[in-house]
């Protein structure tokens, strides 16, 4: 945990804080080192922010059921930004109406967030799967995000 | 009566103001050319003899300082990393250290970055890039850059202070500080603004020749905007911190640029909410495309000649008459009351849109929730005091009728510009010389700020105002 920077905020014109700011509380009592953007921060504004902390994951909430149109093209914006590998999360409520949570949760994965989660998500579970995912990485092994296949074979892009 | 010599040598002006440090008054003025590219003594030794000849004596003074903008000013080159952030941060901090920025890189400098920056010559470059704990590649590698560059000047390293000592191991000599931005969105430029002031003191002085001017003075303290920006600071602060203006605006419109000071936090309104990158309490400013002199046809290009010849109340085709001869020659002075109608119109035009660039903007967000009004910038809607201050201002007959042109404008109800302060004018360019007697005496150089000021009717933002 120690040395971990993590960028957290809200996507798009949403201004649901409160659920926001109890995880940016719980990641920093966890030792990380949060950059907190808050309510309505746009997507290019958690890359700079991750670029000039050289943060290592960005946590995205979405609270508003529009995340998915905020969300398009979140991992291009990162790749284009030099950021190829950084872990994104995504959580909230993310889209509107009742949509069955495994495809929600594909449609994300496939824009090339490393894991979302569904509305109702303990904290404690967010941390045990971040730490498991950074470990993973240390471990120079490359996350499976509940797909068969990484972000970037996913993607067609050739990792290095 | 003890006295004070505060002396700005300008681009084009040597000038002196004697201050009775007493009574904190402007007792005489004077000035000489500016003599920098021969030596600057000389214009010195012209502008005290006329000073000394309106006193009848030659004072004892008891400080005796000066600021410089001579010899293109105090050229700066500022690099950081990401544009809006530490990019961002490094030319506010440069611009509060009263630089003239020459040029401002973000991300990586390339081999045609390193050329330009070689070909403007800077005074100073100011390498930052990373919060604390953040990004540390881009900085070594810039830092690599600007070792292999033909560079000579000083470099001010204000970046990641997890890698300055590896940054001062590429560049032997270079001066380091705090980060300008320490943690993400906080803007920490007044470490850098005080080293920036240090080495132009210790070493920029030397290397323009301004320091000859020592055998007549006791030093040269600051660039003459950072001695305005100081002035303008204590004004609202007042000389114990308590006591001052509170929130204020100082507008510059010059030859070459308008300036804008404003010193204050700029809140938002009860209800909005604040984004985007904070600003520093001392902003500063320059619009290199509006100058009335030398860039007159871009104060056109931006505000529209249909729109200020409308302004003037005189016909399109006079002001295109008037551009060719201004750009003919820049000294020329207005021919007739056209002409010096087109000129209040430029230089409300340029008022206008500093002041407009200058202040923060409002929108309305709509959200889930209804709509949100978000603020970016400054707020300075509130504040109270409108100062102008320069050649162009203290010379026109109704300067309330310019300087009114910085107030908000029905048309344009998304800039957060001042809604109604009172205008003063700095009738003997006090300003400046406050900002440099700061360093010796903060009562006296407040009393003298403060004294300086002259109110200005309430002016009307009329189409005919001009008339």
């Amino acid at each position: 945990m120690q040395g971990r920077t993590l960028v957290t905020g809200v996507i798009g014109a949403d201004t649901h804080i409160v659920g926001n700011r109890i995880l940016s509380m719980a990641l920093e009592k966890a030792g990380y080192r949060v950059v907190a953007l808050g309510a309505l921060t746009p997507a290019a504004d958690f890359v700079k922010a991750a670029v000039e902390t050289a943060a290592d994951a960005i946590m995205v909430s979405s609270l508003y059921g529009q995340g998915e149109i905020d969300c398009r093209g979140f991992r291009d914006h990162c790749v284009e930004a030099g950021l190829d590998d950084i872990l994104i999360y995504l959580g909230g409520n993310l889209v509107v109406g009742k949509q069955p949570w495994a495809e929600v949760e594909q449609r994300f994965l496939a824009m090339g967030f490393d894991r979302a989660f569904p509305p109702g998500t303990r904290i404690e579970d967010v941390l045990g799967t971040l730490a498991a995912d950074f470990a993973a990485r240390e471990g120079g092994e490359r996350m499976d995000a509940g797909l068969a296949t990484p972000w970037a074979s996913r993607q067609g892009v050739p990792r290095p | 009566m003890s006295m004070a010599l505060l002396v700005d040598f300008g681009s084009t002006w040597t000038k002196v103001r004697a201050v009775d440090l007493e009574a904190a008054r402007v007792v005489a003025s004077a000035q000489g050319p500016s003599t920098v590219g021969s030596d600057i003594t000389v214009g010195l030794e012209q502008a005290l003899a006329a000073l000394h000849a309106t006193l009848g004596e030659v004072p004892r003074y008891r400080y005796r300082l000066g600021s410089s903008s001579a010899a293109g000013g105090l050229k700066m080159v500022t690099i950081g990393l990401v544009r809006e952030l530490t990019a961002e941060a490094a030319r506010q901090a440069a611009l509060g250290a009263g630089a003239r920025l020459v040029g401002c890189y973000a991300y990586r400098l390339t081999r045609a970055d390193l050329r330009e920056i070689e070909a403007r010559q800077p005074d100073i470059v100011l390498l930052c890039g990373g919060t604390d704990g953040g990004n540390r590649e881009i900085i070594l590698y810039n830092a690599g850059m600007l070792a292999g560059s033909g560079l000579s000047c000083p470099v001010v390293v204000a970046g990641n202070r997890d890698v300055g000592d590896e940054v001062l191991e590429r560049l032997p000599g270079a001066r380091l500080c705090a980060n300008v931005m320490p943690e993400f969105n906080v803007l920490a430029t007044d470490p850098a603004r005080a080293l920036i002031r240090e080495v132009f003191m210790s070493r920029i002085v030397q290397a323009k020749g301004i320091d000859r001017a020592r055998g007549l003075l006791d030093d040269v303290v600051l660039p003459t905007p950072a001695a305005v920006l100081e002035g303008a600071e204590l004004l609202a602060a007042g000389p114990g911190g308590e006591g001052g203006l509170g929130p204020l605006i100082v507008v510059d419109p010059g030859g070459a640029t308008t300036d804008v000071h404003s010193i204050g936090e700029g809140e938002p309104a009860a209800g909005v909410v604040r984004l985007g990158l904070p600003e520093p309490h001392a902003k500063r400013t320059v619009e290199g495309d509006l100058g009335m002199r030398h860039n007159a046809a871009s104060i056109v290009d931006s505000c529209g000649a249909e729109a200020i010849a409308a302004d003037a109340g005189v016909p399109v085709a006079r002001l295109h008459r008037l551009l060719a001869s201004i750009a003919a020659d820049v000294e020329r002075l207005p021919a007739d009351a056209d002409e010096a109608a087109l000129e209040r119109g430029l230089a409300r035009a340029a008022i206008r849109l500093a002041m407009r660039r200058h202040a923060g903007t409002v929108e309305t967000v709509q959200t889930a929730h209804g709509p949100v009004q978000v603020q970016r910038g400054k707020d300075l809607g509130r504040v109270a005091t409108l100062i102008g201050t320069g050649g162009v201002l203290v010379h026109a007959a109704r300067p309330e009728v310019l300087l009114g042109a910085a107030l908000a404008q029905p048309g344009d109800p998304f800039s957060l510009a001042p809604a109604a302060a009172t205008l003063f004018i700095d009738r003997d360019y006090a300003l400046f010389a406050s900002g440099l007697l700061a360093r010796a005496d903060r009562r006296v150089a407040f009393e003298l700020a403060r004294n300086g000021l002259v109110p200005l009717e309430k002016a009307h933002h009329d189409k005919h105002a001009n008339a």
